[in-house]
This record gives structure tokens, sequence and C-alpha cells, in this order.
């Protein structure tokens, strides 16, 4: 599956498996993600998506295969070690994850104050400049509670980016945002995967907008990548899946529908048969 | 009887990792005063107001008790012993347990639910030294200053209804409270407030960590706090009265 050497992908999943209870989410993964480029990892709902970022920070450790992230052997990686490789990444939550008892300065400002000893001058600077380049220089004193969904994704994405890491993370970046603010966090990751030179992986399952600025992307289901390519061929792709995907189609090999008994059986069973 | 024992366990090794950062943890005396301030400060208005009434309860129990036997002048005495001993402590941490604690476990459950908690370990950031340790001291060292605080507005509840309303001599009240209470039985409370700190703190904090990611799951983790340490400090008060004894 892999186009590029290995030479260039900073984060590498090969032949992982890792399953919840009886559950399977991935069974042989494999994907690479190369150096200073935006990868997207797309897939509906319940492909694993989350999973494979918390794969990749270390939250969770597959059961079989190897995840290598920076060099680094990740499920191998334990306590200062582990934390040492996080602090070369930064991660956007879906929901912002901002600390709800510090203002949008100090959420900024915590990597920095926890992991680093920088002078109060210097890092007032630094978290000025982060709040400036995802245009909250001026929200710096209100409280998480004060934001915006589009707001507090930005302050969070400035939070990301703060300890100038390697790779940014995003898990569902566009989620519940009006057109203004989508178009704004777009424009975003790819003008900090630019202009900072870091590798960003978004996850996400909004097609087009991911599309839009993504280098390589991955579309995972049933546990695998079942396809990957630049945005180009993937919308060019004749593959039943893929073109499931990108359409939206509600027929095709990915089931819209949890598996289930008999629908007629279900309507004139008995009400305790579900 | 099983997964009481594993729980025991859990609560354990958690009790462990959460000592285990509080040294380091010490060296950020900001964020504990913080806590000390959110546990501690905020629940003084209420344990004041329940230690006044406390008193005064006793005031007029020990004396309609003490009267019978015609020891009236014993009120001072029975009023300290019973509530540096017993009631201080006690009902202090009951009323810790429902104020501080709940909003101890529901905060972190929260911050687990918002994956805030997952964000910092993303950070780098230990959420057991930044979060856990802090709270844990914080309650810690505010439960034996509350129920301190909780006895002395006792006593003067006592003398209210007792020297005031009842017509015990003041005098006597205070002077053979001074001779009979001695440092044995300040200590006694003490230890007690003290070790009904370290478990409604740890109680606390652990249902928060380890709260279900949904409401029903923080709301749930909320009323085991309240219980379990309501039992607990019962129990605990038992095995060190007898101990003291």
């Amino acid at each position: 599956m892999s186009e590029h050497s290995p030479a260039a992908a900073i984060a590498e999943v090969r032949g992982v498996r890792y399953s919840v209870g009886s559950r399977v989410i991935f069974d042989g993964l494999d994907l690479s993600v190369e150096r200073g480029s935006i990868t997207a990892m797309m897939g509906p709902s319940g492909t694993g998506k989350t999973t494979l970022l918390r794969l990749l920070t270390g939250q969770v450790h597959p059961q079989d295969g190897s995840v290598q992230v920076l060099g680094e052997d990740v499920p191998q990686l334990r306590g200062a070690a582990l934390y040492a490789l996080r602090r070369r990444m930064g991660m956007l939550f879906q929901n912002g994850a901002l600390l709800t008892d510090l203002n949008v300065f100090e959420n900024v400002a915590f990597p920095v104050r926890e992991n680093a000893r920088v002078p109060e001058a210097v890092l007032r600077r630094l978290v000025l400049m982060k709040l400036e380049a995802v245009g909250l220089r001026g929200a710096a004193q209100l409280m998480p509670q004060e934001l915006s969904g589009g707001m507090a994704r930005r302050v969070a994405l400035a939070r990301a980016i703060v300890m100038d890491p390697e790779i940014l993370i995003y898990d569902e970046p566009f989620v519940g945002l009006d057109p203004v603010s989508m178009g704004i966090i777009l424009r975003l990751i790819r003008h900090l995967n630019d202009a900072l030179g870091i590798t960003s992986i978004v996850v996400s399952h909004d097609v087009q907008e991911v599309l839009s600025i993504a280098d390589r992307s991955y579309l995972l289901a049933g546990g695998r990548a079942v396809a990957s390519g630049s945005s180009a061929q993937l919308q060019a792709s004749t593959d039943p899946a893929v073109r499931q995907f990108i359409t939206g189609s509600a027929e095709g090999p990915m089931p819209f529908h949890y598996p289930a008994g008999d629908y007629r059986d279900a309507l004139l069973g008995a009400e305790s048969e579900l | 009887m099983n997964s009481a024992l594993r729980k025991i366990g859990q609560i354990t090794l958690f009790l462990l990792s959460t000592l285990r950062v509080c040294v380091p943890a010490l060296a950020r005396p900001g964020l504990i005063a913080r806590q000390v301030y959110n546990t501690g400060a905020r629940s003084l208005i209420i344990i004041m107001l329940c230690g006044l009434f406390v008193g005064m309860t006793l005031g007029l129990l020990g004396y309609d008790l003490l009267g019978r036997f015609g020891s009236e002048s014993a009120l001072g005495v029975a009023a300290a012993l019973g509530l540096v001993k017993v009631l201080g402590p006690v009902l202090t941490a009951l009323l810790f347990a429902g104020r501080a604690g709940t909003a101890l476990t529901s905060e972190i459950g929260l911050m687990r639910a918002t994956d805030q908690l997952t964000a910092m370990e993303v950070m780098a950031v230990d959420p057991m030294r930044h979060i856990i340790a802090p709270r844990f001291l914080g309650g810690v060292i505010a439960m034996p200053l509350l129920a301190a605080i909780f006895s002395v507005i006792g006593l003067y509840g006592a003398q209210l209804v007792g020297v005031t309303l009842m017509g015990v001599d003041t005098g006597t009240f205070w002077s053979q409270m001074q001779d009979a209470v001695g440092m044995a039985d300040i200590n006694e409370g003490l230890v007690k407030s003290f070790a009904f700190g370290v478990a409604c703190t740890l109680l606390a904090v652990y249902e928060g960590y380890h709260a279900e990611r949904t409401a029903e799951g923080v709301g749930l983790a909320t009323t085991r706090t309240v219980i379990a340490s309501s039992v607990l400090v019962l129990i605990i008060n038992y095995m060190l009265t007898a101990a003291f004894l």
C-alpha cells in the first residue's frame, strides 16, 4: 500500500490488530504518514479513526503489530519516554478539551508552563503570537465558557502548536462548525502545516473539506485501510467503497445498518423482541 | 464479595499512585493552596452554621441529662469532649463529603468526560500530579482545620445555651473544661479528622477520576462518593475510638 519510502515516513502503522472485548476495531491496519504532509484519515463513524489517534499518541496499545512515530516504537514507551514523545506532538481534540478553570491565555500557556522553564515575558510573547496566528489575540482574557465552538477549536489549535510540535493531530476538526468557522479552520490547518513545517494528521468524515487540503488520504473500513492516495486519485477511484463514501450513498459495501435480525419479525414480534 | 475486594484493591493502588505524586506536587504550593480554599474555605459557612446548632443542641441535651444527676456544672466538659473527640471530626467529615467531596468528584468526572484529562496526558502533563495530588492534599489539610473550627463554634453554641439560657456559671463551664480536656483528647480529634480527610478526599478524587464519560456516570460517581465516604467515616470513627480508649 505504501508508495512512500520508509525514510520519509514520520509515522508508520504496520499490521496493527486492536480489539475491545469481542469487537475488533483494527485487523491488520497498515498506513504511513509522510513528513511535512497533510494526511487525512477518513471513514464512516465507528471505524476506529479516533482509536487510531489514541494508538499514535500511546493512549492505547495494539494487541499485535507495530506503531512507529518519530522513530519511536510507541507501544513500548512508558512514563518519561512516552511523555518525551508527546512533547513533540500536538493534538486538537474534537471538543477542544480546553481546561475550564483557565482563561484562553492560560490554556495556551499551560503546556509550556508544565513542560518548560520559560521566562514569563517570553511566555507572554509566545502565547500572544500563537493566539494571533489563530486570530484570537483579543480573546486572551476570555474564559472557555465565553467562546463559541469555532473559537474554542481555534484556541485549542493555538494550544496544540504552542510547543512547536513536529506532528499535529486533528480529531474531527470540522464537526459542528458553521461554514465560516470551517473555512477558517481549513485555511489554518494548511497554513500552519506549510508555515511551521509540521506534519498534520486529520481525522474527519467531512469528505470534501478534508480532501481539499490533504496531500494523501486513507479510507478506513472494516478494520483496515481499504484505499489510499491523493485527493484526485480518491475522487477518480472506481472502488465501490470509495465511491460510496465520497458520494455519501447508503448503498454499497459499507453497511448503513447496525447488524440486526429480520425487520419484519421485529415489527410483528413480541414487544420484548428488538 | 469479589468485586468489593477488587474495588478496595483498586482504591489502595490509586492511593499509592497519589502518594507517589504528592511529593513532586508539593513543589507547586499555589495549586494546593487553591484547593485548600476550594474544599476548605468554601465549606466554612456550612461548617460554622452546623457547628453552632450542634453545639446548642449539645448544650440543651447535656444540661437536661446532667441535671438529672445534679451535675449541670460538668456541661462544659461534656460538650468539649463530645465535640472534640467525636462530633466535631465526624460531622465535619460528613458535611465535607456532601459539600467538597461531591464538588471534587463532579469536577474531575466532568474533566474526564470532556477530555480535559486526556488532553493533559497528550500534552505530557500527568493528571495525577496536576489534578489529583493537589486536590488530595488540599482536602487532607482542610479537614482538620474545618473540624477544629466546627468544635470551637460548637463550644460557643453549647455555652450560649448552657450559660446564657440555662444559667450554668460561666467560670465553672470554662474552668472545668480546661481541667478535664487534655492534649490526648485533642490529639484523638486531630487523628480522626486527618484520617477522615484522607478517606473522604481519596474516595472523592478516585470516583471522579474513574467516572464514566457520561452525565449519568458523573452523577453515579458523585452519589457513590457521598455514600461510601459517610459509611467509611463511621467505620473509621468506631475503630479509632476503640483504639484511643
